[in-house]
């Protein structure tokens, strides 16, 4: 923590590729903030200094090949991993890395603060299966922040049918599709009502019929103008939804850019390996230009080519019955 | 619809009888014949070898039948007694082995070498060894003990000892729960011990509850040992009729016998609950 007397060593650091996004309000500062993040794992070093800033209601895309460091540096942002050296920052909570005194009663507290307002959607849903569907919604806020119980289903309901799996409340886990997991898993992290929402692969687990369900979630969280940090694998979402795309390779950003740079324009040789191999060949053209590729049901809004972030105030009053499954999605978040 | 897509179970199912083939009907009649056969056999053997083994004590007027029937009921009197050390016992025990469980998986080192130590003494030294020490010797050190009733301290005995056991048991079962959900409980902002108690433990509850079976079938048996302490259960009522009337056989055939029959009984009753845990795995 910073204090008046010590003078902040994070002063100069700053994301020299972040800018407010389309829907972050004027004069925002950023909601959340990794400030020249480090992580050994042993002598593996796979952060080299990771610096991100996100403005409230941006969506960020975290690409690269497996092992990049993308997973990690998430896991960073809510201390799923102790960073080794630096600072993370949400919502003006700074936590210093302290890798030596991880187990401190007030460093775990500061941890438990972060994580309140970063939540978490996991690769492997990872419902808690001994309870049904709304006692995994309630659980925390009920024993971690102190909600009452009525208040607790009603917030988990709102979320419930947001995702679109209101008659799903009494179920347990295993009776749900993957799919359906996953859904109720970003409406658990929902009822928590954070700052940011991190998505760790969220469709990478699923069934490629099942893809289009979970992207269409986020996508309308993300045009709703939930702040989300998302590792995916995913272009069309990350060339749909973000406002940044951050391409990681051996532990720094190679590459930053609006989707259709980086995308579809990427400069640097090894970003356009990596979507060559991540969307195939035939899909690269000459000029480095990635089409689209065929997405079928995971097709994200609707008909017409993919939009770009910048038209998203129209998005917003969209009429939102042209998503099938996610009429009843009404409103603004909170976010 | 021909006679051959019929035998492969149309959809629809109400195919009449004589559309399936002869041949299938002759193999499932066959089949029937062989496990009937089989279940026969298996029965009749049992029967041969414990009731040649009756009769022959008779034929050699070894036992005394009249003796067995006149103190049988007064032996199953405590089958009570057993069932209730037992239960309390791996009641009790359970409660050692979260502790135990969780000293073992406790970053804190006198926690985990004082559970340790229990694990270690309680494993290397005899059950029977542990009920004296806790009726003979304990008192030496502490006078009150003389006063606490025998089934206290043998029921203590017993469940200090099987916590030792259960509590690898359930270390093996809180690991076995996957290492996400303790991912997402943290991340949801969970202090460790909510984690614990309203996450890991009731899945790991779960895991273990058909070891918890099997463990309760054995401290029914192992109970037969406080009978040294002169708790009036099954084991003890079967020696004090026998040794006072010289007719040990007679007495221990009847306690073997029960304890059988009883161990019998909760194997069916651990099954069935298993496969219904498995259905309500399905579902949950």
């Amino acid at each position: 923590m910073t204090t008046n007397t010590t003078p902040d060593p994070y002063a100069a650091v700053r994301d020299e590729w972040a800018r407010p996004g389309a829907l972050t309000p004027t004069g925002a500062t950023p909601i959340v903030r990794t400030l020249a993040l480090e992580k050994y794992f042993g002598s593996n070093h796979v952060l080299r200094g990771v610096t991100l800033d996100v403005y409230p209601r941006e969506t960020i895309c975290l690409i690269g090949r497996s092992g990049s460091g993308k997973s990690t540096l998430l896991r960073c942002i809510n201390f799923l991993e102790e960073p080794t050296v630096g600072a993370v920052e949400v919502d003006g909570v700074r936590v210093n890395a302290d890798p030596l005194h991880a187990r401190d009663r007030n460093h775990r507290e500061q941890i438990r603060q972060i994580r309140m307002r970063a939540q978490m959607v996991f690769q492997e849903f990872n419902l808690f299966p001994h309870l049904k569907v709304i006692d995994n919604l309630i659980e925390a806020p009920v024993r971690v922040k102190g909600v009452s119980r009525d208040q607790a289903i009603a917030t988990a309901e709102k979320y419930l049918d947001k995702v679109g799996l209101s008659e799903k409340r009494d179920e347990y886990p295993a009776r749900l599709s993957g799919g359906q997991k996953q859904r109720v898993a970003i409406a658990r992290a929902l009822t928590m009502e954070p700052k940011v929402l991190l998505f760790d692969e969220p469709t990478s687990a699923l069934d490629p019929t099942l893809v289009g369900e979970v992207l269409n979630v986020m996508e309308e969280l993300a045009h709703e103008g939930a702040t989300m940090i998302v590792v995916t694998h995913e272009m069309a979402f990350a060339r749909e939804a973000a406002d940044r795309v951050y391409f990681i390779e051996e532990g720094v950003f190679l590459e930053v850019g609006p989707p259709e740079q980086v995308i579809e324009n990427p400069r640097d040789p090894r970003t356009r390996e990596f979507l060559a191999r991540t969307l195939g060949a035939a899909h690269v053209h000459q000029g480095g230009a990635i089409h689209e590729p065929e997405r079928g049901a995971a097709h994200l809004h609707g008909e017409g080519p993919a939009h770009g972030r910048d038209d998203h105030g129209d998005h917003d009053d969209r009429p939102l019955s042209g998503h099938a499954d996610m009429g009843h999605i009404e409103g603004r978040d909170h976010l | 619809m021909t006679a051959s897509s019929g035998a492969l179970g149309a959809p629809g199912g109400s195919v009449p009888a004589s559309a399936t083939p002869p041949i299938v009907l002759a193999i499932a009649d066959q089949r029937q014949r062989q496990r009937r056969r089989f279940r026969l056999i298996f029965i009749a053997t049992w029967f041969v070898v414990i009731g040649g083994a009756l009769l022959g004590l008779v034929a050699g007027g070894k036992i005394d039948f009249a003796f067995m029937g006149e103190w049988t009921p007064y032996i199953i009197g405590g089958v009570t007694t057993t069932i209730y050390v037992a239960v309390i016992s791996i009641a009790i025990a359970i409660v050692f082995a979260v502790f135990g469980a969780l000293g073992r998986l406790s970053s804190n080192s006198i926690l985990y070498s004082l559970s340790t130590l229990y694990v270690s003494m309680v494993r290397g030294t005899p059950l029977l060894v542990q009920i004296l020490f806790i009726y003979l010797a304990l008192p030496q050190i502490v006078p009150f003990v003389n006063d606490v009733p025998k089934e206290v301290l043998g029921i203590f005995a017993l469940s200090f000892n099987y916590g030792a056991y259960m509590t690898e048991t359930f270390r093996a079962g809180i690991q076995a729960v996957p290492r996400g959900q303790t991912e997402a409980a943290q991340a949801l902002g969970m202090p460790a011990q909510i984690r614990m108690r309203r996450i890991v433990l009731p899945q790991a509850v779960r895991i273990i509850t058909p070891a918890i079976g099997n463990e309760f079938i054995s401290m029914v048996k192992d109970s037969s040992l406080v009978s040294v302490i002169g708790v009036p259960e099954l084991l003890w009522r079967a020696q004090r009729i026998g040794q006072s009337h010289f007719k040990g056989l007679e007495t221990l055939i009847v306690a073997a016998g029960i304890y059988w029959g009883l161990t019998i009984m909760l194997s069916l009753v651990q099954d069935r609950l298993e496969k219904r845990m498995a259905e309500s795995d399905r579902r949950i």
